[in-house]
């Protein structure tokens, strides 16, 4: 069972960023099925946890809905994350919510990248914003980041549907190829009871060990 | 179980006139509202340590002497003594100076300060908070135990037959809680030491009280002080009360809305489901007090945050008569079903009574040339 969680940052109804997503979901779904993988899919809509996200950066811990879906993405075995492009960046709200993870969450998860706009001048918004952003959270990016502008939506070359096979494929490789070797720290994880499932003897923290 | 008061000590608009109080007002409204902590029949007031603006709770032990000698009964704390950055030397002098000042009447939370650049203004690197707090404490342990002691760490010059004086009164070290919020090693390190733990609670989901809790009970059990109920676990919380709920919701919904902590955030029927906040009846925030127990276990210190938000002074005192009148409620409240084994927590009285007795451990000077001591001529009467 490899468990996907797809992240995605439209606002619109309907948004081509959701309309992404979807296809990156299935391509990623159908790709770990032919490695023989069963899927659980979760998509989250970062629109629906828009109030909470900002509640969480002045009072510092997330509420209902939010805090389930900060526990799936920190359970996923893969991650596929759209945002639409905002002033040659990805949004505020997407950023928000990859702001508000505990240290370590993504840590080695593979995630597969994405992007929407209004023409394909911000495509490089994937490399310049997205990919650096993953990597100071030490997640596994996959070399192919997908991005659309509206007119790929049109267009009937096959491009997109490509690059989308293309990246699904490669994150599929990675999420049924690794098994996590080093465990994140269980604090990153919000599970009900196991939050501070392991400490650091008092007798290794007098000796002044780095406790982390 | 005691119940009390907390204070940081933050000068705030009050947001329904616009009006910031001065230092000198805030300061002299601590007092005030200490002394009608204790006339209203409580067993605590604690206040803060903060050496920044907004806050007025610098030097704390200047405040803690002043209260002391201008009330009788009431404990007097802290919430709480920067460990990281002030020299356990210092608050070895300064807590015992209060304890025989007060008769006892003092114990300290320890706490890491609320902002990283309060570091270098004593002179410490914010890269090593926790370590500085776990060493400095265990210099502050032996200080307070050890009459002469030979010490060497990494954050301070080492210390060579030195004697902290004043020695505790009656040989009994002032009691101490670790307080945290968030930090597993400092539940671990109150459990090492078989001290209290104390939970500030009150911005924060049960869900993550509770966990904090657990942790440090379960590791009080596993060093031997105990069984994991009868670890000394304080929690923080927080109301607004009218005698008619909505009377409350009405006058606190301005204050909430504007807090420097939570302000312009959720809304106030969010926040008060999401963390301890009650505003409303002081029937309603009697029985959410005593649902705290539910996640926490019976436990021994209730400390109250009133004075915040930019409340005047007024106002925070007709909180804390209010508070006086569900007072008796909450204490019968909190001693209903509380196991006999489930300890109170520790005060001087009876920490002196488990150490068998008081005891004058004051160290008298070695005559220099002769080498003879006081001691050699007489038996010294104990004080108490």
């Amino acid at each position: 069972m490899t468990r996907v969680v797809v992240v995605t940052a439209g606002l619109s109804q309907p948004s081509s960023t959701r309309l992404l997503a979807d296809r990156l979901a299935d391509a990623v779904t159908a790709a770990l099925a032919e490695r023989g993988e069963r899927v659980e899919l979760d998509v989250v809509e970062l629109r629906d946890h828009a109030h909470a996200l900002a509640d969480h950066l002045l009072t510092g811990f997330a509420s209902g809905d939010l805090a389930e879906a900060i526990g799936a993405v920190a359970r996923a075995d893969a991650l596929v994350v759209v945002t639409p492009v905002f002033s040659a960046s990805y949004s505020g709200l997407f950023k928000t919510f990859f702001d508000v993870l505990e240290p370590e969450t993504l840590a080695g998860t593979p995630v597969l990248l994405a992007a929407t706009a209004g023409t394909p001048r911000h495509s490089l918004v994937l490399e310049h914003a997205l990919r650096p952003l993953f990597a100071y959270l030490r997640a596994t990016t996959v070399p192919t980041a997908v991005f659309a502008a509206t007119e790929d939506f049109g267009a009937g070359d096959g491009h997109l549907a490509s690059r989308v096979h293309r990246a699904a494929g490669e994150l599929a490789d990675l999420a049924a190829g690794t098994r996590r070797t080093t465990p994140r720290r269980q604090a990153a994880l919000p599970a009900a009871d196991d939050e501070f499932g392991e400490v650091i003897p008092f007798e290794q923290l007098l000796r002044g060990s780095d406790p982390r | 179980m005691q119940i009390g008061i907390f204070t940081v000590g933050d000068v705030t608009a009050d947001p329904t006139t616009g009006r910031t109080p001065s230092e000198h007002e805030r300061i002299k409204a601590t007092v005030a509202i200490a002394r009608k902590a204790e006339e209203i029949g409580l067993d605590v007031f604690a206040t803060g340590e903060h050496h920044n603006p907004p806050f007025i709770s610098s030097n704390p032990t200047a405040t803690l002497a002043y209260v002391g000698a201008q009330t009788e009964r009431i404990i007097l704390s802290t919430a709480t003594t920067l460990i990281t950055t002030t020299d356990p030397v210092l608050i070895a002098e300064d807590y015992a100076k209060i304890q025989h000042l007060t008769d006892g009447r003092v114990d300290l939370m320890m706490g890491r300060g609320n902002t990283g650049p309060v570091y270098p203004w004593f002179g410490k690197d914010i890269r090593r908070g926790l370590e500085l707090a776990i060493e400095n404490y265990a210099l502050l342990h032996r200080l307070w135990r050890e009459d002469v002691v030979d010490w060497e760490g990494k954050f301070r010059t080492p210390l060579q037959g030195y004697t902290s004086t004043p020695r505790p009164l009656d040989g009994v070290p002032p009691f101490v809680w670790h307080g945290s919020i968030r930090s597993p090693e400092i539940a671990e390190q109150a459990a090492y030491y078989g001290d209290g733990f104390f939970h500030n609670h009150i911005f924060w989901p049960a869900s993550h009280t509770r966990q904090m809790v657990a942790l440090y009970r379960r590791r009080f059990e596993h060093y031997g002080h105990g069984s994991a109920d009868q670890a000394i676990v304080g929690l923080g919380g927080q109301f607004f009360m009218r005698r008619n709920s909505q009377d409350a919701v009405r006058e606190f919904r301005p204050y909430f809305d504007n807090a420097p902590v939570y302000g312009h955030g959720p809304s106030l029927e969010d926040f008060t489901s999401q963390t301890p906040l009650t505003v409303g009846s002081p029937q309603e925030v009697l029985e959410r007090t005593l649902s705290f127990r539910d996640y926490v276990g019976h436990y021994q210190r209730q400390l109250f945050l009133v004075d915040h938000a930019g409340l005047p002074l007024k106002t925070v005192l007709e909180q804390l008569d209010l508070l006086g009148e569900i007072l008796p409620e909450m204490r019968k409240g909190f001693a209903e079903g509380r196991p006999a084994h489930v300890p109170d927590a520790p005060t001087h009285g009876s920490l002196v009574a488990a150490a068998g007795g008081a005891r004058d451990t004051t160290v008298h000077a070695t005559d220099d040339v002769t080498g003879h001591r006081v001691e050699d001529d007489a038996p010294v009467q104990a004080t108490a």
